[in-house]
Order: structure tokens, then sequence, then C-alpha cells
């Protein structure tokens, strides 16, 4: 009786193996141009729309891909006019006359004018919009559309960033009915399909202005567990990670001849963040104390080996205003003990690590519990998850310290801001973010941010304790992807595969 | 028997009205916000109270669940608050990777465990009854995930046979490329299922064996193997009906994990995420049709146990 069962699970088997030698016959056959790329990705897009909560998946699948901004930010972070063909800026630095690159034409048809332009930008600072760079608008007085090809922004006060930011501003078609289920962008692509759970594709589009892409289509997989991601790498069902979360899966890539493992710059940090309106992280050496009680080289290599960075302060390499400060609060446990006792806590005291259910926080505060019973600190660890962390931390203040990562380029300047979660209050830090925001170049901007970057270190604002790296693991016979993953970017048009 | 189904159909729509008012409650009574799955780190306070209304989460709860109410009757499960799509086509398509897991591995568990669990009982005194029945034990006790993990690294990652996860793009529409994608967790599913099973089966099979009416049939000249299928079928099949409902329903939503570690688009994962989200359309939607899925199982246990065992039918409650 158990033969028929036998043979019915060889029978399957069998077939299984022909559909498989099959499948990778037809793929051997391709050209290079006409190749498909698997991207395997943890983070799928919310909805389409990243002025309506699309989230990272989103800015990684269509930023530079579907839609494309003015202006446009490289893998090596520098700043390129994409849309804008030039720009001129008034001598008070407040009114920007852009002219935009003759053309253009949406995916549906349509010929990119200034409307959609100044449609764009205002949608970002709109009343109702959900995106992440609201805020880096505020400057905007007023936007103009005096004819097709010209957009004229003013603003209120002069911003350095300005152009910056609006690499980040999806240029996209005013006439669009749905913007969050179906997309309209002069990108080198257009949204092929969208099967929620699995997968995005994005199929090469042939009127795109520009080069087109290298490809013929993109599709991003999407998994929820690191282990699967990496099994699909190894079973080449996907031909990229985009981004590796699981520093335990790195070890079969290294070895592993027929993968290449990148170690990019990356600008994620990993952060115990102290509420410093509350005692005692309302005081310095406080501060300062927990910071050098902790021995992040050590929790850093047993994370991720000899991967990732150490940072002292909240600046990653990649900013132009980066110095090296991680010797400004060394590992010193002595330190630790004396600067307690000088600010009244000669016996230690205690308090709550509200801390993300998700990796790598967990561990860390185990690490962070044992460092700090070391000098008389007791810590207790509350678990929540990330939708409590954004109620009870980030909007209710309701917190003594928390741990978080943080994956934003150039956000020092949220020190300067006194009603940030971590309620960091140096109105001397505030004047120089403030200061560096209107300088009139690029130099002086860098100068004043870096006095920022000293001073919020000296203060142990909050206690960074390391980088992530930032590793995108390939197949070996791809090239041509963004190894720096930029703001959770990833530009595919120049992937290919041989 | 037609009063019997008449009767047992207005039960079912009566629990389906039950379950949808407690589940409306219930996701409403529990902590969180809505609005922040839409948020980021840089949210500023107009921008949270306007993801509170944009999510709908500012109207009065009778208000929210009238509508709601409304479009189910119109089978319009409502929008997603976080991605915007219709609840309905979704969950169809979500149905289309859980439903034929689930069934595919019930259909392979319920032929397995019939065959352990027979043989365990009947030959429980030689070795090879013994070993099985331990063997079903193991899987009891082993975590499916696990398995799942086991059967990737086997015969994806070392014998490159069968894919490591993930489904079709184009569905259904490449029968063979499906079936290839779910051979792994429908075996999963089917191992773990018929651990548990063929304890049942065992244990009906060793009732029967020892029953009176079946020694009597042998007394009267039946052979075992005619006896076994004339008499014993029918009464064994009675609790394993109930168990065999219950283990369906459970491993229609239970396959969460293991659509983890394979990839794959299920329902299961749509609910946990719109669980971490707080989407309330989303969760309601699944909800409503997982309860919905589960009482028509139900209701087939109980109609097939009816029709098996006569002796059910003159009461007047179903056993």
């Amino acid at each position: 009786m158990k033969r028929p069962v036998v043979a019915l699970l060889a029978s399957a088997l069998a077939t299984a193996v022909v559909l498989s030698g099959s499948l990778s016959l037809t793929a051997a056959a391709q050209d290079s141009s006409d190749a498909t790329i698997q991207i395997g990705s943890l983070y799928e897009p919310q909805n389409l729309d990243n002025t309506a909560g699309g989230g990272q998946g989103v800015t990684e699948a269509f930023d530079g891909n579907v839609y494309e901004g003015l202006y446009h930010l490289t893998d090596s972070g520098e700043v390129e006019p994409l849309l804008a063909e030039s720009y001129t800026v008034s001598d008070d630095g407040l009114t920007y006359t852009f002219t935009l690159r003759p053309g253009v034409t949406f995916h549906s048809g349509k010929a990119l004018t200034s409307e959609d332009v100044k449609f764009s930008i205002e949608r970002v600072f709109a009343p109702e919009s959900q995106s992440a760079r609201k805020s880096s608008f505020g400057a905007i007085a007023s936007i103009e559309a005096p004819d097709a090809e010209t957009v004229v922004v003013t603003l209120a006060e002069p911003s350095i960033s300005f152009i910056y930011n609006l690499a980040y501003v999806w240029i996209v078609n005013k006439d669009a009915t749905d913007l969050t289920t179906a997309e309209d962008g002069t990108g080198p692509y257009v949204l092929d399909g969208w099967t929620r759970g699995s997968a995005l594709s994005l199929k090469r589009w042939d009127d795109y202005w520009g080069t087109p892409a290298a490809n013929a289509e993109v599709v991003f997989n999407y998994f929820t567990d690191a282990t699967a991601l990496s099994n699909a790498l190894l079973t080449n069902a996907v031909d990229i990670i985009t981004n590796v979360q699981s520093p335990d899966a790195l070890a079969e890539f290294e070895s592993n001849p027929d993968y290449v493992v990148n170690n990019g710059a990356s600008t994620t940090k990993e952060i115990l963040v102290f509420n410093d309106r509350v005692a005692p992280f309302d005081k310095v050496d406080v501060r300062k104390a927990i910071y050098s009680a902790i021995d992040r080289a050590k929790l850093l290599n047993a994370i991720w080996g000899d991967k990732g960075t150490l940072i002292g302060s909240m600046v990653p390499p990649t900013d132009p205003w980066y110095i090296d400060l991680v010797a400004e609060n060394p590992y010193d446990p002595e330190l630790s003990k004396q600067l307690l006792a000088d600010a009244g806590y000669p016996d230690g005291f205690e308090f709550t690590l509200d801390t993300p259910t998700y990796d790598p926080h967990p561990v860390v505060a185990e690490f962070i519990k044992s460092e700090l019973a070391k000098i008389g600190v007791t810590v207790n660890i509350n678990p929540i998850t990330a939708d409590e962390w954004y109620t009870k931390v980030f909007q209710q203040l309701d917190y003594e310290a928390t741990l978080q990562e943080h994956v934003n380029d150039r956000d020092v300047v949220w020190y300067g801001n006194p009603d940030f979660y971590w309620g960091y209050d140096n109105p001397q830090v505030t004047a120089w973010v403030a200061e560096a925001e209107q300088a009139k170049t690029v130099e002086e901007q860098t100068a004043k941010l870096k006095l920022v970057n000293e001073q919020i270190a000296k203060d142990a604002a909050s206690a960074w304790l390391y980088l992530y790296p930032q590793l995108v693991v390939a197949s070996a016979d791809v090239s041509g992807y963004p190894i720096n993953g930029l703001n959770s970017m990833f530009p595919a048009y120049t992937i290919v595969k041989q | 028997m037609a009063h019997y189904l008449l009767r047992r159909t207005t039960i079912l729509v009566v629990s389906l009205l039950v379950a949808m008012v407690v589940i409306f409650l219930l996701l409403r009574a529990l902590p969180g916000d809505p609005a922040n799955a839409l948020l980021s780190v840089n949210a500023t306070p107009e921008q949270i109270a306007a993801a509170r209304a944009q999510v709908g989460a500012d109207l009065p709860l009778h208000e929210q669940f009238v509508s709601w109410f409304l479009g189910m009757i119109t089978l319009d499960l409502g929008t997603s608050f976080i991605s915007t799509l219709p609840v309905g086509p979704e969950i169809a398509s979500r149905l289309a990777v859980t439903i034929p897991l689930t069934f595919l591995a019930f259909g392979l568990a319920f032929g397995l465990s019939l065959l352990i669990g027979f043989v365990a009982a009947y030959k429980a005194d030689r070795w090879y009854g013994a070993a099985l029945s331990a063997f079903s034990q193991l899987f009891i006790a082993i975590p499916a995930f696990w398995v799942g993990i086991l059967l990737i690294s086997f015969f994806s990652l070392r014998l490159r046979v069968l894919p490591a996860g993930g489904f079709p793009r184009e569905g259904w529409s490449d029968p063979g490329a499906a079936l290839t994608h779910l051979a792994l967790p429908v075996l999963t599913v089917a191992l773990v299922m018929a651990g548990s099973l063929s304890r049942y089966v065992r244990s009906a099979t060793l009732d029967v064996m020892g029953s009176d009416y079946l020694r009597n049939a042998r007394a009267m000249g039946s052979t075992m193997g005619m006896a076994m299928l004339q008499h014993g079928l029918r009464n064994g099949a009675v609790p394993v009906i109930s168990i065999l409902g219950i283990e369906l329903a459970t491993a229609f939503l239970g396959a969460v994990v293991i659509e983890a570690v394979f990839a794959l688009p299920g329902l299961g994962s749509m609910l946990l995420k719109a669980i971490a989200q707080h989407d309330y359309p989303n969760i309601q939607g699944i909800l409503f049709v997982s309860t919905l899925l589960v009482l028509i199982v139900g209701f087939i246990a109980d109609v097939t146990q009816r029709l098996v065992d006569p002796r059910l039918r003159g009461r007047t409650q179903s056993s």
C-alpha cells in the first residue's frame, strides 16, 4: 500500500527536475540587454506614492527607475541635474529659476511642463502630504510656472540644501488620477505589475528621453524573512540582494566565487537615544558616563563581525561635515563611574529602555544592560513593537531611553530642533543649524555643521553606537548595480547580466 | 435531513453576523494607531493628524461599522488604509495561493495519516507498527518551520531540484511552475498535519478493532478486511471527521509561518502585515473570509457526520 505514494512522490520529483532544467536553459539563451534582473528585498512598498506613506520600499523600487526629479543623487552622493537642465539663483539667494529639459514625456504620453513640476513640489509640502521630506521645504514661499519650460521658486529665507532636497522630489504628471496604485513618471521604466506580497516588476520604456535602460525588465521580489531571501540568492531565484540584514547569511556568500559581497557606504546609525528632557539624562555628565560605559567595538564585532563602522556622532563618513569623533566619548568604565559620581549618582541609578522588538535592538539592549550593570546602572528592558514606538516614544515622548536606527543622510540638523523626540535643546546648536542652512556657500555650511557635530558629541546628546554596513550581495555574473544604496534608492538601469 | 440543513444554515449565517460585530469591535478596542504605518521619523504634528483623517480613524464608531457592514452585503470589502488597494481582489489573489496550499496539504496529510494510522493500529504488535506510531509522534513535536527549513536545505540548496520559495508572478497561468513552488510547502504542512491526524486514525482504528460488532462480524464468517471495510470504516470515521474539520480550519491561517519560510504571498502573511500596521479594512476582510471558510468547513463536517452515522440523524441536535 505504501508503493503508490512513493511512486507519486518520485514522479513529482522527476517532473520538478525536468521543469527546473528547462527553465535554466531558456535563461542562458538571453542577450544581456534583454535580460530580466531579479532583485530580492525585504522592503515591499506600502503603496506607490511617496507622499502618501509608500514607505522605504517605494523609494527603492521607483526612485530613478520610474520617477525622476529635477536633480538626481548619484550612488556616491553627488547631485546632478536631471529634469532641470540648468538654474540660476538671485543674489539674495531667495529666487531660483529652473529651465526644464525639453523633449521629456510621461509614460502616459503627455509632455512634461512646468505646471507638472509646480504640482509635484507643492504636493510634497501640502497639508495632507505624508512625505518624509515635507519639513525640508518649509522655506518655500511660492512656486510659479511663467512658461512651459521655466519654474520659478521663491524662498522666504535662503536654503543652501534646497537643490539637494529637490533630488528627492518626484516629478509626477499633474493630471494623473491615481498615484497610489498606479504611476505616471518620466523614468526609464514603466510599472509592469505589482503582485502584493510577491513581486513588483518594471519594464523598460522605449520612449525614454535619455539612455535606455541596460536591461529589459527588473523584478523586485519581496520577502519577509532574511533567511528565505538568502536562500533565494543561493538558488539563483534572485540575482541581487539589496541590503543584507542578516550577518549569518554572509558566510555562505563570502567564500563562494559565484557571488560578490559589496561593502558600500552606509548612512544607517544604531543609536541609544536618551530623552534629554528627563532626569537623569538632562545632565551631560550622566549621558557621557553611559556612553563611555559601553564597549561599542565589542558590540559591533558581536553583531557584524568585521563589518560596520564605529561612529562618535550622528554624522556618517559620507556627509561633508564628518569628523571622526569616536575618541570624544571613549570606552572607559572608570571615567564613567567618575562622571556619575560628579553628577550626583555615585551609587548609580535605574532606568527603563524601550526596545523595539525587531533585530538588532533586542541584542543591543541586552548588551547595554550587562555593560551598564558594571558601573552600577540598572537597565529595565521594555520590549515594544514598532507601532508602539511611534505612539509612545515618538509622539507622546513618554520614555527615558530607547534604541532606534536612523537611516537618512544629512540628518544631524535634527539636533537643532528642540522639539524633536530626543529633546536635545542647545540654543547655540539651534542657531548654528539655522545659520548653516542660510549659508551662502557650501564651505560655510560645512564649517557650521562641523561645529554642530563636535558640540553634540561633546554633549553626548545621544549615544551613537555604530554605523551599519551597507552590504549588497550579488551573483558574480551581474554588474552595474548601486552599492551605496543612499537613502534606500536602488537605480537599476545600469545593471547588466551576462 | 432538509430540515436539519435549513437549521444548520441559519446557524451559520447568524454566527457569521455575530463574528462580524465581534471582529469590528475587538479591533478597535486594541491599542495602537493605524496612522502610524504612514508616518516617518520626520513627521510633523499636522502630518500625524492628516494621517489619522486619511485612515478615517476620526469617524464615529457606529458610522464606521454601518459603512463596512453595508459594503460587505454588496461584497465590497472596502479599501486598505495603507495601500489604498481594494481589499477583496487582494484577498482573492492571496487565496489563490493559500487555498491550493491548504487543500493539497490536507489531501496529502489525509492519505498519509490513513495509511500510517491504520498500519500503526493494525500492526501495533509488530515492530513497524510501533515505529510508525513513534514516527508520527516525532512530527507532532517538530515545529513546522523547522521541517520546512530542513526540506529547503535538502531539496533546494543541496539537490537543487525544487525552488527555495516564492511563487511565480504569473500565478496559476503557468500551473507547472506554481505547483513546483508549492511542492515543498505542501509537503511541510502535510507532514506535520499527518503527524497529529494519524494519531486520531490510529486510536479510532484501535477502538474499532476491539469492538463487539467487529468480533461478531468475524464470528459470522466475514474476513478481517471485509469486516473492517463494511463496519469499521463508518464507525471509525465519525470522530476522525470532526478532527479533519478542525485541522483544515487551523491549517488555513496557521500557514503564516510556512509562508514566511517559503516567501509565499498567502493570506496569513497578509493578515500579519495588516495587524502590524493596524490596517483595519484588511484585517476585517481577512478575518471575515477566514471565519466564513471555517464555518463552512464546520458545516460540511457536521453534515458528513450525519450522513455517515445514521444514529445521528434522528436527533434534534448534531452530536
